[in-house]
């Protein structure tokens, strides 16, 4: 496989959320907002291509046996230093991310990809794995963030940290609050999950036909 | 029943030529009373909001089985049903669209998504209420007076007003028992007339689509729970949702036990939950919520009550 194509996996093919379901928990407390969802997403973004390279970097020398250990270390030292990163510079994100920043360390994408791939393939390709996996899940959150920010609070794309409140599209007492709260995400997600399996299913019917 | 993934049982067998549009007709036909009072008491707003919920509920059922390729099922009314048990159930004031929002998300989310009529776990138009109220609490909790105004209570708003239960819970204020049971209070479309949700009931019982077990021990597990920490069981009765809940929602076919010692289980857990919200929980009313809980108990509850066989001898531990 080519960098390209180990990249663009992690987009559609194999989107952590979408076509895996990995990660489930931080998916749904942090995509209220689109910004929390592009903050959460490149932190762990950062993270997964560092410890992938790490990890594959260290995968001849790293013993069998106590492998989930050293991946564990690797994981939080990236994890350690984006939350520490973020708390300096972008403090409000940062405290609305709250807890979802440290538990990164036990995000099970970053896990499952250091675990399935990294251990297993060249530097590069894990680069490449850990890049497109971490911007597929960005790409989930966004997603999955713009319908609820906008479905459930009228506004989209406010942002504390810039002192932008954000685009008011229709009044806050039109919008639905459930969205927002976690019944409404796990609703959005699997309606989502659905609308992107049946396009998906489309394709590969019509394709088969043609 | 070929392909729906039922399982034929061997003979003996009973036919029948009672079906699902007939059923769901006779429903229709008993909510007709309370239908009328809603219309009598709130006027034009309950005409349309029944309008908008039903149509919508159809639209939806119809759109949803186009698009998943499925027979289209809307004249067996069931869709019908949802969207007009929804709209009893919602604050005559409620802007139109939300209650179009409740009866799609009802037949969409709480109905389709689960496999359709049958297959459902909840009850779609509860869960439409359940949906409203958590995503729109202002509008949901907005009530007006009937048309028809009310002596015995002071006028300080003319226009809005609380439910008898909430004006119990927080004033304590008790609606007279003649104005509970012809429905000269605020409420939902069709909860405030007790008497003409009993005179749908009374037809569905006529026609023995529904038995009194679950709404007996419904509504008597409140009348004792509510006596017994020293308040008036008659006027929790009347007051707010338990009737129309207990006739028409609790006994829904897809979402009640169907074993008769289980129908009682379930009657009595939605009563104490309907007791224990009013008396003790943050919200005045629990008959929405307690029959959404023991919805989801149906299933548990089946399994520990299956009679005993004619002839089945009890084993011997």
């Amino acid at each position: 496989m080519s960098f390209k194509s180990e990249f663009s996996k992690g987009i559609i093919k194999e989107n952590p959320t979408f076509r895996m379901l990995l990660g489930m928990c931080p998916t749904l407390a942090t995509s209220l907002a689109v910004f929390n969802g592009i903050g959460m997403g490149l932190a762990a973004t950062f993270v997964l291509v560092g410890s992938n390279i790490m990890i594959s970097a260290l995968r001849k020398v790293t013993p069998e046996k106590i492998r989930i250990p050293i991946f564990v270390v690797v994981i939080a030292t990236f994890v350690t230093t984006v939350d520490l990163i973020m708390a300096a510079f972008v403090p409000g994100l940062h405290e609305v991310l709250g807890i979802f920043i440290p538990l990164i360390v036990v995000n099970c994408i970053i896990f499952a990809r250091a675990e399935a791939f990294a251990f297993q393939h060249g530097i590069s390709d894990s680069l490449a794995d850990g890049l497109g996996m971490g911007l597929g899940w960005t790409l989930a959150l966004c997603g999955l963030s713009a319908i609820r920010e906008l479905l459930g609070t009228g506004t989209i794309l406010a942002f504390a940290d810039f002192g932008f409140p954000g685009i008011r599209v229709f009044d806050q007492s039109l919008a639905a609050t459930m969205v927002i709260l976690p019944p409404g995400g796990f609703i959005t997600l699997g309606l989502l999950i659905g609308l992107l399996n049946w396009v998906i299913s489309r394709k590969s019917k019509k394709s088969q036909n043609a | 029943m070929e392909g729906s993934g039922l399982i034929v049982s061997s003979s003996p067998h009973q036919h029948t030529t009672v079906s699902t549009p007939i059923i769901m007709s006779d429903v229709i036909l008993a909510l007709m009373p309370a239908c009328f009072a809603g219309v009598w008491f709130f006027r034009l707003r309950a005409l349309a909001m029944m309008a908008v919920c039903v149509g919508s509920a159809v639209i939806t059922e119809a759109a949803l089985q186009r698009l998943g390729g499925k027979p289209i099922t809307v004249r067996d009314y069931s869709a019908a049903v949802t969207g007009l048990l929804l709209a009893l159930v919602l604050p005559p004031d409620l802007p139109l669209w939300t209650g179009a929002i409740g009866a799609i998300f009802s037949v969409a989310i709480a109905k389709f998504v689960f496999g359709g009529l049958g297959r459902n776990i909840f009850n779609p138009a509860l869960i439409g209420r359940a949906f409203l109220l958590a995503s729109w609490p202002v509008f949901m909790t907005k009530w007006s007076w009937p048309i028809i105004q009310a002596s015995w209570i002071p006028e300080f708003d003319a226009v809005t007003t609380a439910t008898p239960l909430v004006l119990m819970k927080d004033m304590g204020i008790k609606a007279p028992y003649a104005n509970l049971f012809f429905g000269q209070v605020a409420g939902c479309i069709g909860e405030t007339s007790a008497l003409a949700i009993l005179i749908g009931a009374a037809y569905l019982i006529y026609r023995g689509h529904i038995n009194l077990r679950i709404p007996l021990s419904f509504i008597g597990t409140v009348a004792v729970l509510t006596a017994l920490f020293g308040q008036d069981p008659l006027f929790h009765i009347l007051a707010g949702g338990l009737l129309l809940g207990a006739f028409f929602m609790a006994t829904d076919y897809v979402t009640s036990p169907v074993t008769p010692k289980g129908q009682i289980i379930y009657g009595v857990g939605c009563g104490i939950l309907v007791a224990l919200i009013r008396l003790y929980g943050g919200y005045p009313e629990g008959t929405c919520y307690a029959i959404l809980i023991m919805n989801a108990a149906t299933a548990l509850i089946e399994r520990y009550s299956i009679p005993r066989k004619f002839g089945e001898v009890k084993r011997v531990a």
